[in-house]
Protein backbone atom coordinates (compact mmCIF):
# COMPACT_ATOMS: atom_id res chain seq x y z
CA UNK A 1 0.00 0.00 0.00
CA UNK A 2 3.45 2.63 0.55
CA UNK A 3 4.01 2.66 -2.94
CA UNK A 4 0.47 2.91 -4.10
CA UNK A 5 0.11 5.93 -1.65
CA UNK A 6 3.38 7.32 -2.52
CA UNK A 7 2.05 7.02 -6.38
CA UNK A 8 -1.41 9.03 -5.26
CA UNK A 9 0.11 11.99 -3.35
CA UNK A 10 2.46 12.40 -6.85
CA UNK A 11 -0.29 12.42 -9.32
CA UNK A 12 -3.54 13.45 -6.92
CA UNK A 13 -2.12 15.62 -4.25
CA UNK A 14 -3.80 13.42 -1.79
CA UNK A 15 -3.35 14.48 1.80
CA UNK A 16 -4.03 13.27 5.51
CA UNK A 17 -3.59 10.03 4.94
CA UNK A 18 -4.09 7.49 8.43
CA UNK A 19 -3.83 4.07 9.11
CA UNK A 20 -7.05 3.06 10.18
CA UNK A 21 -6.54 -0.33 10.81
CA UNK A 22 -4.68 -3.36 9.10
CA UNK A 23 -5.27 -3.59 4.93
CA UNK A 24 -7.65 0.03 5.80
CA UNK A 25 -6.06 3.56 4.48
CA UNK A 26 -8.50 7.28 5.20
CA UNK A 27 -7.09 9.99 2.77
CA UNK A 28 -8.78 13.05 1.52
CA UNK A 29 -8.57 14.48 -1.85
CA UNK A 30 -10.08 17.76 -3.34
CA UNK A 31 -13.90 17.20 -4.34
CA UNK A 32 -12.62 18.08 -8.59
CA UNK A 33 -10.25 15.18 -8.62
CA UNK A 34 -12.15 12.27 -6.71
CA UNK A 35 -13.52 10.74 -10.43
CA UNK A 36 -10.15 10.63 -12.22
CA UNK A 37 -8.64 9.19 -8.73
CA UNK A 38 -11.61 6.41 -8.20
CA UNK A 39 -11.04 5.38 -12.37
CA UNK A 40 -7.32 4.97 -11.73
CA UNK A 41 -7.88 3.11 -9.02
CA UNK A 42 -10.39 1.10 -10.11
CA UNK A 43 -8.49 0.66 -13.85
CA UNK A 44 -5.09 0.48 -12.67
CA UNK A 45 -4.81 -0.71 -9.23
CA UNK A 46 -7.61 -3.39 -8.52
CA UNK A 47 -9.97 -1.03 -6.68
CA UNK A 48 -12.77 -2.67 -8.76
CA UNK A 49 -15.17 -2.88 -6.21
CA UNK A 50 -17.17 0.49 -4.69
CA UNK A 51 -18.77 -0.71 -1.28
CA UNK A 52 -20.27 2.51 -0.48
CA UNK A 53 -20.58 6.25 -0.91
CA UNK A 54 -21.57 8.01 2.43
CA UNK A 55 -21.93 12.00 3.51
CA UNK A 56 -21.30 13.17 6.76
CA UNK A 57 -22.63 16.80 7.46
CA UNK A 58 -19.80 19.14 9.40
CA UNK A 59 -22.13 21.90 10.15
CA UNK A 60 -19.70 23.79 12.16
CA UNK A 61 -17.16 23.87 9.45
CA UNK A 62 -20.08 25.16 6.51
CA UNK A 63 -19.24 21.43 5.00
CA UNK A 64 -20.37 18.32 3.92
CA UNK A 65 -17.77 15.20 3.43
CA UNK A 66 -18.15 12.90 1.03
CA UNK A 67 -16.78 9.45 1.77
CA UNK A 68 -15.99 6.96 -0.73
CA UNK A 69 -15.13 3.46 0.01
CA UNK A 70 -13.35 1.28 -2.10
CA UNK A 71 -11.97 -2.22 -2.29
CA UNK A 72 -9.48 -4.37 -3.89
CA UNK A 73 -10.83 -8.01 -3.56
CA UNK A 74 -7.74 -9.65 -4.43
CA UNK A 75 -5.26 -8.13 -2.59
CA UNK A 76 -7.67 -7.33 0.74
CA UNK A 77 -7.10 -3.94 0.77
CA UNK A 78 -10.09 -1.09 1.41
CA UNK A 79 -9.34 2.85 0.96
CA UNK A 80 -11.43 5.48 2.30
CA UNK A 81 -11.19 8.56 0.08
CA UNK A 82 -12.60 11.82 1.21
CA UNK A 83 -13.69 15.21 -0.22
CA UNK A 84 -15.31 17.71 1.38
CA UNK A 85 -17.83 20.35 -0.36
CA UNK A 86 -19.21 23.59 0.68
CA UNK A 87 -22.76 23.25 2.47
CA UNK A 88 -23.75 26.43 0.54
CA UNK A 89 -23.42 25.18 -3.28
CA UNK A 90 -24.22 21.46 -2.11
CA UNK A 91 -22.74 19.97 -5.87
CA UNK A 92 -20.57 16.92 -6.73
CA UNK A 93 -19.29 15.18 -9.80
CA UNK A 94 -21.19 12.10 -10.61
CA UNK A 95 -19.46 9.04 -10.81
CA UNK A 96 -22.44 6.89 -11.88
CA UNK A 97 -20.46 6.23 -15.35
CA UNK A 98 -17.44 4.05 -12.63
CA UNK A 99 -20.50 1.88 -11.24
CA UNK A 100 -23.69 0.20 -12.09
CA UNK A 101 -24.86 1.12 -8.34
CA UNK A 102 -22.89 4.57 -7.77
CA UNK A 103 -26.06 6.49 -8.53
CA UNK A 104 -28.43 4.62 -6.06
CA UNK A 105 -26.37 6.11 -3.59
CA UNK A 106 -25.88 9.64 -4.46
CA UNK A 107 -29.71 9.40 -5.08
CA UNK A 108 -30.53 8.88 -1.65
CA UNK A 109 -27.26 11.53 -0.73
CA UNK A 110 -29.52 13.65 -3.24
CA UNK A 111 -32.15 13.23 -1.05
CA UNK A 112 -31.05 13.35 3.05
CA UNK A 113 -28.13 16.10 2.52
CA UNK A 114 -29.46 17.42 -0.67
CA UNK A 115 -26.13 17.38 -2.49
CA UNK A 116 -26.90 17.31 -6.34
CA UNK A 117 -25.01 15.21 -8.90
CA UNK A 118 -25.64 16.95 -11.75
CA UNK A 119 -26.01 14.09 -14.80
CA UNK A 120 -26.18 10.84 -12.46
CA UNK A 121 -29.50 8.73 -13.73
CA UNK A 122 -32.95 9.41 -11.56
CA UNK A 123 -31.18 11.56 -9.39
CA UNK A 124 -34.30 14.09 -8.89
CA UNK A 125 -36.65 10.86 -8.11
CA UNK A 126 -37.53 10.49 -4.26
CA UNK A 127 -35.38 7.31 -2.57
CA UNK A 128 -37.29 6.86 0.51
CA UNK A 129 -39.29 9.81 0.80
CA UNK A 130 -42.47 10.96 -1.49
CA UNK A 131 -43.52 14.91 -1.80
CA UNK A 132 -40.74 16.10 0.80
CA UNK A 133 -40.46 19.46 0.66
CA UNK A 134 -38.55 20.74 3.66
CA UNK A 135 -35.33 20.73 4.37
CA UNK A 136 -33.30 17.33 3.63
CA UNK A 137 -33.46 15.23 6.46
CA UNK A 138 -29.85 14.12 7.26
CA UNK A 139 -28.55 17.62 7.50
CA UNK A 140 -27.89 18.37 11.29
CA UNK A 141 -29.93 21.60 11.12
CA UNK A 142 -32.92 19.75 10.36
CA UNK A 143 -35.01 20.04 13.56
CA UNK A 144 -36.60 16.45 13.76
CA UNK A 145 -38.52 16.95 17.18
CA UNK A 146 -39.92 20.61 15.72
CA UNK A 147 -40.85 18.92 12.33
CA UNK A 148 -42.69 16.10 14.32
CA UNK A 149 -44.72 18.67 16.66
CA UNK A 150 -45.89 20.46 13.31
CA UNK A 151 -46.55 17.62 10.93
CA UNK A 152 -48.40 15.87 13.71
CA UNK A 153 -49.09 17.05 16.92
CA UNK A 154 -51.60 18.58 18.11
CA UNK A 155 -54.28 16.33 16.20
CA UNK A 156 -57.45 17.47 16.25
CA UNK A 157 -59.98 15.94 18.78
CA UNK A 158 -56.26 14.56 20.93
CA UNK A 159 -55.97 15.75 24.34
CA UNK A 160 -52.98 14.68 26.36
CA UNK A 161 -53.13 13.71 30.51
CA UNK A 162 -50.98 13.09 32.65
CA UNK A 163 -51.35 9.36 33.42
CA UNK A 164 -51.79 9.29 37.46
CA UNK A 165 -54.03 12.65 37.57
CA UNK A 166 -56.07 11.00 34.61
CA UNK A 167 -57.02 7.49 36.61
CA UNK A 168 -57.14 9.02 39.91
CA UNK A 169 -59.79 11.17 38.09
CA UNK A 170 -61.48 8.22 36.24
CA UNK A 171 -61.69 5.46 39.18
CA UNK A 172 -61.51 7.64 42.37
CA UNK A 173 -63.53 11.07 41.38
CA UNK A 174 -64.77 11.42 44.70
CA UNK A 175 -61.26 10.99 46.49
CA UNK A 176 -59.10 13.99 47.43
CA UNK B 1 -57.23 -23.05 -38.80
CA UNK B 2 -54.44 -25.62 -38.16
CA UNK B 3 -51.55 -23.50 -39.45
CA UNK B 4 -52.74 -20.28 -37.96
CA UNK B 5 -52.83 -21.81 -34.09
CA UNK B 6 -48.94 -23.28 -35.04
CA UNK B 7 -47.76 -20.14 -36.38
CA UNK B 8 -49.57 -18.16 -32.78
CA UNK B 9 -48.12 -21.06 -31.05
CA UNK B 10 -44.98 -20.72 -32.54
CA UNK B 11 -43.37 -17.00 -31.65
CA UNK B 12 -40.11 -15.44 -31.50
CA UNK B 13 -38.50 -16.70 -28.37
CA UNK B 14 -35.62 -13.58 -28.76
CA UNK B 15 -37.16 -10.77 -26.95
CA UNK B 16 -34.14 -8.99 -26.55
CA UNK B 17 -34.61 -6.40 -29.01
CA UNK B 18 -37.87 -5.97 -27.39
CA UNK B 19 -39.57 -3.44 -26.54
CA UNK B 20 -37.45 -0.82 -28.80
CA UNK B 21 -35.33 1.11 -26.98
CA UNK B 22 -34.32 4.65 -27.67
CA UNK B 23 -30.59 6.39 -28.07
CA UNK B 24 -30.50 6.50 -24.04
CA UNK B 25 -30.90 2.59 -23.52
CA UNK B 26 -34.16 3.20 -22.35
CA UNK B 27 -37.90 1.43 -23.26
CA UNK B 28 -40.03 2.97 -25.70
CA UNK B 29 -43.24 2.07 -23.99
CA UNK B 30 -46.56 4.09 -24.22
CA UNK B 31 -49.04 2.84 -21.68
CA UNK B 32 -51.72 4.46 -24.44
CA UNK B 33 -50.64 1.68 -26.66
CA UNK B 34 -52.12 -0.85 -24.87
CA UNK B 35 -49.94 -3.48 -25.34
CA UNK B 36 -48.27 -2.79 -22.01
CA UNK B 37 -49.68 -2.39 -17.72
CA UNK B 38 -48.22 -1.14 -14.94
CA UNK B 39 -48.61 -3.92 -11.91
CA UNK B 40 -47.52 -2.86 -8.47
CA UNK B 41 -45.62 -5.78 -6.60
CA UNK B 42 -45.88 -5.00 -3.26
CA UNK B 43 -45.58 -2.89 -0.75
CA UNK B 44 -47.72 -5.29 1.18
CA UNK B 45 -45.49 -7.65 3.22
CA UNK B 46 -44.90 -10.83 0.72
CA UNK B 47 -43.42 -12.90 3.80
CA UNK B 48 -39.92 -13.62 3.62
CA UNK B 49 -38.81 -10.14 2.30
CA UNK B 50 -40.56 -7.18 4.01
CA UNK B 51 -42.40 -3.88 3.26
CA UNK B 52 -40.97 -2.94 -0.54
CA UNK B 53 -42.35 -2.89 -4.14
CA UNK B 54 -41.48 -3.10 -7.65
CA UNK B 55 -43.60 -1.06 -10.17
CA UNK B 56 -43.54 -3.45 -13.27
CA UNK B 57 -44.38 -2.85 -16.89
CA UNK B 58 -45.87 -5.74 -18.15
CA UNK B 59 -46.22 -6.71 -22.09
CA UNK B 60 -48.09 -10.09 -21.72
CA UNK B 61 -47.12 -12.29 -19.03
CA UNK B 62 -43.39 -10.86 -19.25
CA UNK B 63 -41.73 -7.61 -17.57
CA UNK B 64 -40.27 -5.00 -19.85
CA UNK B 65 -39.18 -2.63 -17.10
CA UNK B 66 -39.00 -2.38 -13.57
CA UNK B 67 -38.75 0.23 -10.81
CA UNK B 68 -37.98 -0.80 -7.16
CA UNK B 69 -39.93 1.82 -4.52
CA UNK B 70 -38.64 1.48 -0.98
CA UNK B 71 -39.48 3.92 1.80
CA UNK B 72 -42.09 1.37 3.43
CA UNK B 73 -40.23 0.57 6.82
CA UNK B 74 -38.51 4.05 7.37
CA UNK B 75 -37.44 5.15 10.58
CA UNK B 76 -34.74 7.27 10.47
CA UNK B 77 -32.45 4.96 12.49
CA UNK B 78 -29.13 6.79 10.81
CA UNK B 79 -30.57 10.06 12.23
CA UNK B 80 -31.37 8.70 15.49
CA UNK B 81 -27.81 7.36 16.09
CA UNK B 82 -26.73 11.07 15.69
CA UNK B 83 -28.59 12.11 18.51
CA UNK B 84 -27.87 9.13 20.81
CA UNK B 85 -24.61 7.94 22.36
CA UNK B 86 -22.99 5.08 21.37
CA UNK B 87 -24.97 2.86 23.98
CA UNK B 88 -27.82 3.93 23.64
CA UNK B 89 -27.51 2.89 19.55
CA UNK B 90 -27.16 -0.53 20.75
CA UNK B 91 -30.77 -1.25 21.23
CA UNK B 92 -31.77 0.41 18.55
CA UNK B 93 -29.37 -0.31 15.49
CA UNK B 94 -30.87 -4.35 15.70
CA UNK B 95 -33.82 -2.85 14.28
CA UNK B 96 -32.49 -2.20 10.84
CA UNK B 97 -32.59 -6.25 9.80
CA UNK B 98 -35.42 -8.09 11.23
CA UNK B 99 -33.97 -11.65 10.44
CA UNK B 100 -30.73 -11.41 11.58
CA UNK B 101 -30.06 -8.30 14.16
CA UNK B 102 -27.07 -10.10 15.19
CA UNK B 103 -25.03 -8.57 12.33
CA UNK B 104 -25.90 -4.65 13.56
CA UNK B 105 -24.97 -5.56 17.32
CA UNK B 106 -21.47 -6.93 16.36
CA UNK B 107 -20.86 -3.80 13.60
CA UNK B 108 -21.80 -1.36 16.05
CA UNK B 109 -19.54 -2.84 18.72
CA UNK B 110 -16.52 -3.58 16.72
CA UNK B 111 -17.05 -0.40 15.44
CA UNK B 112 -17.17 1.20 18.83
CA UNK B 113 -13.86 -0.80 20.23
CA UNK B 114 -11.88 -0.24 17.46
CA UNK B 115 -12.80 3.64 17.76
CA UNK B 116 -12.01 3.88 21.51
CA UNK B 117 -9.23 1.25 21.09
CA UNK B 118 -10.95 -2.10 23.41
CA UNK B 119 -9.77 -5.29 23.52
CA UNK B 120 -12.57 -7.99 23.78
CA UNK B 121 -11.65 -10.91 25.75
CA UNK B 122 -11.27 -14.50 23.92
CA UNK B 123 -14.26 -15.97 25.74
CA UNK B 124 -16.72 -13.14 24.41
CA UNK B 125 -14.82 -13.31 20.69
CA UNK B 126 -15.88 -17.37 20.71
CA UNK B 127 -19.38 -16.04 22.39
CA UNK B 128 -20.13 -13.81 19.68
CA UNK B 129 -19.13 -16.12 16.90
CA UNK B 130 -21.61 -18.51 18.42
CA UNK B 131 -24.33 -15.75 18.29
CA UNK B 132 -23.47 -14.79 14.72
CA UNK B 133 -23.63 -18.58 13.45
CA UNK B 134 -26.71 -19.33 15.22
CA UNK B 135 -27.88 -16.18 13.63
CA UNK B 136 -27.39 -17.25 10.39
CA UNK B 137 -28.48 -20.17 10.65
CA UNK B 138 -32.01 -19.20 11.72
CA UNK B 139 -32.37 -17.03 8.38
CA UNK B 140 -30.90 -20.00 6.63
CA UNK B 141 -33.65 -22.50 7.97
CA UNK B 142 -36.30 -20.21 6.93
CA UNK B 143 -34.50 -18.87 3.59
CA UNK B 144 -33.29 -22.01 1.93
CA UNK B 145 -36.99 -23.20 2.12
CA UNK B 146 -38.99 -20.24 1.50
CA UNK B 147 -37.06 -19.93 -2.07
CA UNK B 148 -39.83 -23.28 -3.53
CA UNK B 149 -42.49 -21.05 -0.95
CA UNK B 150 -42.01 -18.75 -3.87
CA UNK B 151 -43.26 -21.01 -6.59
CA UNK B 152 -46.16 -22.88 -4.66
CA UNK B 153 -43.99 -25.06 -2.69
CA UNK B 154 -45.13 -23.74 0.71
CA UNK B 155 -44.63 -27.35 2.56
CA UNK B 156 -40.92 -26.78 3.23
CA UNK B 157 -41.39 -23.24 4.71
CA UNK B 158 -43.88 -24.74 7.39
CA UNK B 159 -41.25 -27.46 8.32
CA UNK B 160 -38.20 -24.67 8.14
CA UNK B 161 -40.32 -22.59 10.45
CA UNK B 162 -40.15 -25.04 13.18
CA UNK B 163 -36.61 -26.13 12.82
CA UNK B 164 -35.84 -22.37 12.88
CA UNK B 165 -38.16 -21.89 16.41
CA UNK B 166 -35.35 -24.41 17.48
CA UNK B 167 -32.83 -22.02 17.46
CA UNK B 168 -34.80 -19.21 18.82
CA UNK B 169 -35.28 -21.22 21.69
CA UNK B 170 -31.99 -21.84 22.07
CA UNK B 171 -31.12 -17.61 21.60
CA UNK B 172 -34.03 -17.20 24.17
CA UNK B 173 -31.89 -19.28 26.77
CA UNK B 174 -28.45 -17.42 25.77
CA UNK B 175 -29.92 -14.11 25.59
CA UNK B 176 -33.34 -13.90 26.87
CA UNK B 177 -34.68 -12.45 23.23
CA UNK B 178 -35.86 -14.94 20.49
CA UNK B 179 -35.66 -12.26 17.65
CA UNK B 180 -33.99 -9.25 18.73
CA UNK B 181 -31.43 -10.70 21.04
CA UNK B 182 -29.49 -7.07 22.29
CA UNK B 183 -26.03 -9.50 23.22
CA UNK B 184 -23.13 -8.29 21.64
CA UNK B 185 -22.38 -5.02 23.38
CA UNK B 186 -19.41 -3.06 22.99
CA UNK B 187 -16.64 -3.91 25.03
CA UNK B 188 -17.92 -8.19 25.09
CA UNK B 189 -21.20 -10.00 25.74
CA UNK B 190 -23.71 -9.96 28.05
CA UNK B 191 -23.65 -13.23 29.85
CA UNK B 192 -22.04 -16.73 28.94
CA UNK B 193 -23.59 -19.88 27.98
CA UNK B 194 -26.16 -21.49 30.43
CA UNK B 195 -26.11 -24.97 31.72
CA UNK B 196 -26.52 -27.48 29.39
CA UNK B 197 -27.12 -25.66 26.58
CA UNK B 198 -24.45 -27.05 24.38
CA UNK B 199 -25.86 -30.16 24.90
CA UNK B 200 -29.36 -28.71 23.37
CA UNK B 201 -27.69 -26.93 20.92
CA UNK B 202 -26.28 -29.99 19.52
CA UNK B 203 -29.42 -31.94 20.00
CA UNK B 204 -30.94 -29.33 17.63
CA UNK B 205 -28.39 -29.40 14.82
CA UNK B 206 -28.59 -33.33 15.05
CA UNK B 207 -32.49 -32.59 14.08
CA UNK B 208 -31.40 -30.10 11.17
CA UNK B 209 -29.26 -32.46 9.94
CA UNK B 210 -32.30 -34.59 9.03
CA UNK B 211 -34.49 -31.38 7.90
CA UNK B 212 -31.65 -30.76 5.29
CA UNK B 213 -32.28 -34.45 4.10
CA UNK B 214 -35.81 -34.37 3.65
CA UNK B 215 -35.59 -30.67 1.55
CA UNK B 216 -33.22 -32.43 -0.77
CA UNK B 217 -35.80 -34.92 -1.45
CA UNK B 218 -38.49 -32.31 -1.03
CA UNK B 219 -36.95 -29.32 -3.07
CA UNK B 220 -34.04 -30.68 -4.73
CA UNK B 221 -35.66 -33.27 -6.53
CA UNK B 222 -38.68 -31.75 -7.45
CA UNK B 223 -38.93 -31.34 -11.56
CA UNK B 224 -41.16 -28.26 -10.90
CA UNK B 225 -38.68 -26.06 -9.05
CA UNK B 226 -35.68 -27.48 -11.17
CA UNK B 227 -37.39 -26.39 -13.91
CA UNK B 228 -38.73 -23.16 -13.05
CA UNK B 229 -35.51 -21.48 -11.36
CA UNK B 230 -32.78 -23.32 -13.88
CA UNK B 231 -31.82 -20.15 -15.91
CA UNK B 232 -34.10 -17.78 -13.96
CA UNK B 233 -32.63 -14.58 -12.69
CA UNK B 234 -29.28 -15.12 -14.45
CA UNK B 235 -26.38 -12.70 -13.36
CA UNK B 236 -23.44 -12.12 -15.60
CA UNK B 237 -20.01 -12.47 -14.06
CA UNK B 238 -19.17 -9.05 -15.12
CA UNK B 239 -22.06 -7.85 -13.19
CA UNK B 240 -20.77 -9.24 -10.21
CA UNK B 241 -17.71 -6.19 -9.39
CA UNK B 242 -20.07 -3.42 -11.17
CA UNK B 243 -22.51 -4.13 -9.33
CA UNK B 244 -21.06 -4.54 -6.07
CA UNK B 245 -22.46 -8.04 -5.55
CA UNK B 246 -21.73 -9.59 -2.51
CA UNK B 247 -22.47 -12.88 -0.70
CA UNK B 248 -24.21 -16.29 -1.54
CA UNK B 249 -24.71 -14.12 -5.10
CA UNK B 250 -21.48 -13.57 -5.98
CA UNK B 251 -20.48 -17.16 -4.95
CA UNK B 252 -22.79 -18.61 -6.89
CA UNK B 253 -21.39 -17.16 -10.21
CA UNK B 254 -17.90 -18.17 -9.21
CA UNK B 255 -16.19 -15.46 -6.99
CA UNK B 256 -14.81 -16.57 -4.18
CA UNK B 257 -15.93 -13.55 -1.57
CA UNK B 258 -16.82 -14.38 2.23
CA UNK B 259 -15.77 -11.94 5.02
CA UNK B 260 -15.03 -14.83 6.81
CA UNK B 261 -12.85 -16.13 4.95
CA UNK B 262 -11.32 -12.91 3.53
CA UNK B 263 -11.04 -10.46 6.12
CA UNK B 264 -10.58 -13.08 8.71
CA UNK B 265 -12.53 -11.45 12.18
CA UNK B 266 -13.29 -12.99 15.51
CA UNK B 267 -11.63 -16.80 15.56
CA UNK B 268 -12.71 -17.61 12.09
CA UNK B 269 -9.07 -18.40 11.17
CA UNK B 270 -8.99 -21.26 14.03
CA UNK B 271 -12.03 -23.12 12.00
CA UNK B 272 -12.08 -25.39 9.04
CA UNK B 273 -14.47 -24.35 6.11
CA UNK B 274 -14.33 -23.33 2.86
CA UNK B 275 -15.84 -20.90 0.36
CA UNK B 276 -19.37 -22.52 -1.12
CA UNK B 277 -19.09 -21.44 -4.96
CA UNK B 278 -21.59 -22.66 -7.73
CA UNK B 279 -21.11 -21.44 -11.42
CA UNK B 280 -24.73 -20.99 -13.01
CA UNK B 281 -25.58 -17.98 -11.44
CA UNK B 282 -28.98 -18.52 -11.76
CA UNK B 283 -32.13 -19.03 -8.87
CA UNK B 284 -31.10 -22.59 -8.66
CA UNK B 285 -27.45 -21.83 -7.99
CA UNK B 286 -27.90 -18.96 -5.52
CA UNK B 287 -30.32 -21.68 -3.80
CA UNK B 288 -27.45 -24.52 -3.99
CA UNK B 289 -25.03 -21.97 -2.28
CA UNK B 290 -27.37 -21.18 0.51
CA UNK B 291 -27.93 -24.87 0.91
CA UNK B 292 -24.39 -25.46 1.35
CA UNK B 293 -23.96 -22.41 3.80
CA UNK B 294 -26.70 -24.14 5.56
CA UNK B 295 -24.51 -27.54 5.94
CA UNK B 296 -21.51 -25.38 6.60
CA UNK B 297 -22.81 -23.26 9.46
CA UNK B 298 -24.60 -26.76 10.96
CA UNK B 299 -20.86 -27.77 10.58
CA UNK B 300 -19.24 -24.61 12.22
CA UNK B 301 -21.42 -24.40 14.98
CA UNK B 302 -20.03 -28.27 15.90
CA UNK B 303 -16.73 -26.77 15.41
CA UNK B 304 -17.27 -23.98 17.74
CA UNK B 305 -19.04 -25.55 20.59
CA UNK B 306 -16.48 -28.06 20.79
CA UNK B 307 -13.09 -25.78 20.71
CA UNK B 308 -14.59 -22.91 22.92
CA UNK B 309 -13.73 -22.10 26.49
CA UNK B 310 -16.77 -22.14 28.93
CA UNK B 311 -15.76 -19.78 31.63
CA UNK B 312 -13.25 -16.11 31.28
CA UNK B 313 -14.06 -12.80 31.35
CA UNK B 314 -16.80 -11.62 28.51
CA UNK B 315 -16.44 -8.12 29.43
CA UNK B 316 -13.44 -5.81 28.95
CA UNK B 317 -13.36 -2.70 31.17
CA UNK B 318 -14.77 0.59 29.18
CA UNK B 319 -15.50 3.75 30.77
CA UNK B 320 -18.71 4.36 31.96
CA UNK B 321 -20.71 4.06 28.76
CA UNK B 322 -23.14 6.98 29.41
CA UNK B 323 -20.15 8.90 29.85
CA UNK B 324 -17.75 7.74 27.16
CA UNK B 325 -16.07 10.13 24.55
CA UNK B 326 -14.94 7.87 21.86
CA UNK B 327 -11.78 9.89 20.15
CA UNK B 328 -11.76 11.22 16.11
CA UNK B 329 -11.73 8.82 13.50
CA UNK B 330 -13.73 6.82 10.98
CA UNK B 331 -13.85 3.22 10.52
CA UNK B 332 -15.74 0.68 8.03
CA UNK B 333 -16.32 -2.88 9.49
CA UNK B 334 -17.84 -5.40 7.65
CA UNK B 335 -19.18 -8.84 8.68
CA UNK B 336 -20.47 -12.19 6.67
CA UNK B 337 -24.33 -12.32 7.47
CA UNK B 338 -26.38 -14.72 5.22
CA UNK B 339 -27.18 -12.38 2.59
CA UNK B 340 -23.44 -11.23 2.05
CA UNK B 341 -21.27 -8.84 3.08
CA UNK B 342 -22.64 -6.33 5.71
CA UNK B 343 -20.86 -3.38 6.76
CA UNK B 344 -21.04 -0.20 9.12
CA UNK B 345 -19.05 3.14 8.25
CA UNK B 346 -18.52 5.22 11.36
CA UNK B 347 -17.21 8.62 12.30
CA UNK B 348 -16.50 10.30 15.31
CA UNK B 349 -15.78 13.37 16.32
CA UNK B 350 -14.50 12.81 19.37
CA UNK B 351 -17.87 13.60 21.80
CA UNK B 352 -20.02 11.12 23.52
CA UNK B 353 -22.45 10.84 20.33
CA UNK B 354 -21.83 9.18 16.99
CA UNK B 355 -21.00 11.39 14.21
CA UNK B 356 -22.20 9.38 11.57
CA UNK B 357 -23.42 5.68 11.59
CA UNK B 358 -23.43 4.34 7.84
CA UNK B 359 -25.14 0.88 6.75
CA UNK B 360 -24.00 -0.95 3.96
CA UNK B 361 -25.96 -3.70 3.20
CA UNK B 362 -26.12 -6.23 0.47
CA UNK B 363 -30.39 -5.68 -0.73
CA UNK B 364 -28.64 -1.92 -1.27
CA UNK B 365 -26.95 -2.87 -4.61
CA UNK B 366 -29.25 -6.67 -4.85
CA UNK B 367 -32.86 -5.28 -4.40
CA UNK B 368 -32.30 -1.80 -6.31
CA UNK B 369 -29.53 -1.83 -8.90
CA UNK B 370 -29.64 -5.24 -9.55
CA UNK B 371 -33.07 -6.49 -9.27
CA UNK B 372 -34.50 -3.51 -11.55
CA UNK B 373 -31.65 -4.77 -14.34
CA UNK B 374 -32.85 -8.74 -14.11
CA UNK B 375 -36.21 -8.59 -13.85
CA UNK B 376 -36.24 -7.13 -17.48
CA UNK B 377 -37.18 -9.76 -19.80
CA UNK B 378 -38.19 -12.17 -16.97
CA UNK B 379 -41.86 -13.66 -16.38
CA UNK B 380 -44.07 -12.11 -14.22
CA UNK B 381 -44.56 -15.12 -12.06
CA UNK B 382 -40.70 -15.54 -11.34
CA UNK B 383 -40.51 -11.97 -10.13
CA UNK B 384 -40.54 -12.97 -6.50
CA UNK B 385 -38.51 -15.81 -6.62
CA UNK B 386 -36.04 -14.10 -8.42
CA UNK B 387 -36.58 -11.46 -5.80
CA UNK B 388 -36.24 -13.88 -2.85
CA UNK B 389 -33.05 -15.52 -4.87
CA UNK B 390 -31.25 -11.76 -3.85
CA UNK B 391 -32.07 -12.49 -0.34
CA UNK B 392 -33.36 -8.86 -0.34
CA UNK B 393 -33.83 -7.09 3.29
CA UNK B 394 -35.80 -3.56 2.37
CA UNK B 395 -34.67 -2.10 6.30
CA UNK B 396 -31.20 -2.56 5.19
CA UNK B 397 -32.06 -0.29 2.12
CA UNK B 398 -33.63 2.40 3.93
CA UNK B 399 -32.52 2.53 7.68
Amino acid sequence: MENLINKLQDMFAVKDVQDSKKNQILLTVKASKVPALLSFLKEFEGFKVLVMISSVDWIEIGKFQLSYIVNDPDKKNDLIIRAFISRKEASMISIHSLWGHASTFQREIKEMYGIDFPGSPRVDEPFLLEGWDDTPPMRRDFDTKKYSEETFFPRPGRESNDPAEYMKKRLYPDEK
Amino acid sequence: MKNNLTSLLNWNTNRSNYPEMDADGNPIIDLESQKFIKVWQGPNHPGVTGNMSLELTISGDEVVDSKTHVGYLHRGFEKLFERRKYIQCFPTCIRMCVPEPDTNEYNLAVGTEELGGIEVPDTAKWLRMLALEMARLQVLLRMVPGQAGTMGLGLGSQWGMYYRELILDRFEELTGGRIYHMYILPGGVRGLMPEGFDKRLLGNLDKIDGFIADIDKLIFSNAVFKKRTIGTGFIPNDWVDHYGITGPVARAAGYKRDVRKDYPYLFYDQLDFDYNIAQESDVFARFEVRRQDLVTTVDLLRQILAKMPRTGDIRATTPNVLHWKIPKGETYVRVESSRGEYGFYMVSDGTEYPRRINLRGPSYTHAVSVLEKLLVNSNISDVSAIMVSLATCPPEIER
